[in-house]
C-alpha cells in the first residue's frame, strides 16, 4: 500500500500546478533540506525521466528550491523560490538527464554542500503528491511508503541505535521497520525507521537532541 | 481497512453505514487521530476548494504562458445569459471544475484530488451539485471522504499519476470518484456508488497524458471540464439502476494495465499526442524560446 490516508487523496493544499511535479518536488527539496540541516551554500539537482522533459512547465526547478529554503508545498513564496535563493546566495545547477534510464518517471538527486559538509538524496515522486526517498548518501533505502518513517543521519557510535529506539518506545510508538546503514565503521551512519503510529514533530525534535544524533527527517 | 471497491462496499453494507463512514474509521484506525481531528482537516481542504472555485468564476484569473485562463467566467456568463444545451447543473460543475484548473495553471492555492492537474473535477462535481441538491456543511465533507475511499483504492492498485499511467489515471480517476460520490450525496447506495466509478472510469481508459509545452494547462482544464460532465452523467446512470458489466475493481485493474503499456511519450513528457501538434510545438517554442535555458540549466 504506498498511499495510507485519505489526505494523501484529497491534499495536499498546494500552489499549483501539478501535484507530482510542484507539491512533490517541493517535499522532496525539503526533506533533503530536513536530513542537511541547515541552509545548504552549494546544490546541485539532477532531473531524470518526466520530470526532466517538463520540469519548466510544472515549475519542478522552482518547487525543488523552494524545498530547499525549507518552504511548504502550500507555501505562498513558492514561485519565487529561484529569486530568494539567489539573494541568499546559495549556488544552484541544475542537470537535466533526459537519457539515464529511471525506475520510476519522476526521479531527482540532489547534492547538498556546506563547507565540508555534504548530503545526496534521491526522491521519486509517485503522483498525487507522495513521494519516496529511494537513496541517501548512494545507500539505497526501501520505504514502501504504507507507513510513516524517520530519517536520522548520526555518528556511527555504540549506543545511538538504543538511545533512538528507547525514545521512540517512550512516546508509544512501535517500529514496524527498521534499517542502519554506514559508509564505514565509525563514519555517518543513517537510520531508516518506521513506526505504525503517526510521528509527531516533538519526537523528531526530541530526537535530533540525543547525543550523536545530527539531523532527523520524517516523512509522513 | 479496505484493499479493493468490493471490500470497502460490504464494510460499508454489513455495517450499514455510508462509505464516507467507512472512510473516517479507517483513517481513525490508521492514524490513531481522533474523528473531530480527521473532519476538520477534510472541512479546511473544502474551504480551499470553494475559495479555489470561487476565485475562478470571480476573478480575471490568467495563467503566466497565457493558455489558460476565463473560461469559467465565460461559461458562467453563458449559462446567466443563454438556455444552455445540456443543463445547468451539469454546465454550472463543469464550470466550477475549469475554475479550479484555471487557479491551479496560474499557480494559486488549490487542493489535490487527487492530484493538482485533475483538482477540478470533484470540487466541480460537488459545487454544481450544491444548487440542486442543498447539502449541509457536513454532506459536502463527506462527499470529500466519499471521493477518497475510491480514490484510495485506484491509487494503491493501479495509479494517480499521468507519468505513470496517462490522464486515466488522473482525470479518469477524479471522475470516477466524484461520480461515486455525487450518487452517495444524492442517496444511492454504496453498491451503486462503485458502479458509477465503474461507467465512469470505463470511459476514460486509454486516455493519455500530452501536456502542450507541458504545462497543466492545455488539454488538462478543459478535460476536468468533461470530466464533471460525465461523472454526473455516470452518476445518474448508477442511480437509475444500470450497472457496469465489468465489476469496478476490474476496471481499476484494467486502468492499471492499459498504463503498463503506454508508450512514455504519451504520459506527461508532452512528447506525443496534443502535445506533439503543430499548434501544440508552436506553442512551446513561443513560451519558452527555442532551447533558451537560464546558465542555471544544463542539459544532457
Amino acid at each position: 500500500m504506498k498511499y495510507r490516508s485519505v489526505f494523501d487523496i484529497i491534499g495536499p493544499v498546494m500552489v499549483g500546478p501539478s501535484s507530482s511535479h510542484t507539491a512533490g518536488a517541493a517535499k522532496i527539496g525539503r526533506m533533503a533540506r530536513k536530513l542537511f540541516g541547515v541552509r545548504p551554500e552549494r546544490v546541485i539537482i539532477t532531473l531524470y525521466g518526466s520530470f526532466a522533459e517538463t520540469y519548466k512547465g510544472h515549475g519542478t526547478d522552482v518547487a525543488i528550491v523552494a524545498g530547499l529554503l525549507d518552504f511548504d508545498e502550500s507555501n505562498k513564496r513558492l514561485p519565487e523560490s529561484l529569486q530568494i535563493a539567489e539573494e541568499l546566495g546559495i549556488d544552484i545547477s541544475f542537470h537535466i538527464d533526459k537519457n539515464t534510464q529511471v525506475e520510476e518517471p519522476n526521479t531527482a538527486r540532489i547534492h547538498l554542500a556546506t563547507g565540508d559538509d555534504e548530503l545526496e538524496l534521491v526522491g521519486v515522486s509517485i503522483g498525487g503528491g507522495k513521494i519516496e526517498i529511494t537513496e541517501v548518501n548512494g545507500f539505497s533505502i526501501s520505504l514502501s511508503g504504507s507507513n510513516p518513517a524517520l530519517l536520522v543521519l548520526h555518528h556511527d557510535k555504540y549506543g545511538s541505535v538504543a538511545e533512538v529506539a528507547g525514545l521512540i518506545a517512550k512516546y508509544e510508538k512501535n517500529i514496524s521497520y527498521m534499517e542502519v546503514s554506514r559508509q564505514k565503521k565509525g563514519s555517518l551512519a543513517l537510520m531508516v525507521i518506521q513506526t505504525d503510529e503517526e510521528i509527531d514533530e516533538g519526537m523528531a525534535a526530541e530526537i535530533s537532541g540525543l547525543p550523536n544524533i545530527l539531523n532527523v527527517a520524517v516523512l509522513s | 481497512m479496505f484493499r479493493t471497491i468490493e471490500e470497502l462496499v460490504n464494510l460499508a453494507d454489513q455495517q450499514h453505514i455510508a462509505i464516507s463512514e467507512v472512510m473516517i474509521r479507517t483513517e481513525m484506525e490508521t492514524t490513531g487521530r481522533s474523528r473531530e481531528d480527521i473532519f476538520s482537516k477534510m472541512s479546511r481542504n473544502l474551504e480551499v476548494m470553494e475559495q479555489a472555485v470561487q476565485r475562478g468564476i470571480n476573478e480575471d484569473i490568467k495563467s503566466r504562458s497565457g493558455l489558460s485562463g476565463g473560461d469559467a467566467r465565460k461559461l458562467q456568463a453563458y449559462l446567466k445569459n443563454k438556455q444552455p444545451l445540456s443543463g445547468t447543473v451539469l454546465l454550472d460543475s463543469v464550470s466550477k471544475a475549469m475554475a479550479t484548473n484555471e487557479v491551479n495553471a496560474a499557480m494559486g492555492t488549490i487542493c489535490a484530488t487527487p492530484t493538482a492537474g485533475s483538482a477540478g473535477v470533484v470540487p466541480g462535481v460537488l459545487f454544481g451539485l450544491q444548487s440542486k441538491l442543498h447539502p449541509s456543511r457536513e454532506q459536502m465533507v463527506d462527499f470529500l471522504f466519499t471521493a477518497g475511499a475510491f480514490g484510495f483504492v485506484i491509487a494503491n492498485n493501479a495509479s494517480i499519476s499521468g507519468a505513470a499511467g496517462g490522464c486515466q489515471a488522473e482525470v479518469g480517476s477524479a471522475t470516477g470518484m466524484a461520480a461515486a460520490a455525487a450518487v452517495e450525496l444524492a442517496g444511492g447506495t454504496p453498491e451503486q456508488s462503485a458502479h458509477a466509478m465503474a461507467i465512469a472510469l470505463a470511459n476514460m481508459l486509454g486516455l493519455i497524458c500530452d501536456p502542450v509545452a507541458g504545462l497543466v494547462e492545455a488539454p488538462c482544464v478543459k478535460r476536468n471540464a468533461i470530466g464533471a460532465s460525465s461523472a454526473i452523467v455516470a452518476a445518474d446512470m448508477a442511480l437509475a439502476g444500470i450497472k457496469s458489466l465489468i465489476p469496478c475493481d476490474e476496471v481499476i485493474d484494467a486502468m492499471y494495465r492499459v498504463g503498463r503499456m503506454m508508450p512514455v511519450a504519451l504520459r506527461e513528457t508532452a512528447l506525443g499526442g496534443l502535445a506533439d501538434t503543430k499548434t501544440g510545438r508552436a506553442l512551446k517554442k513561443q513560451i519558452f524560446g527555442s532551447d533558451a535555458q537560464s546558465s542555471m540549466i544544463k542539459e544532457q
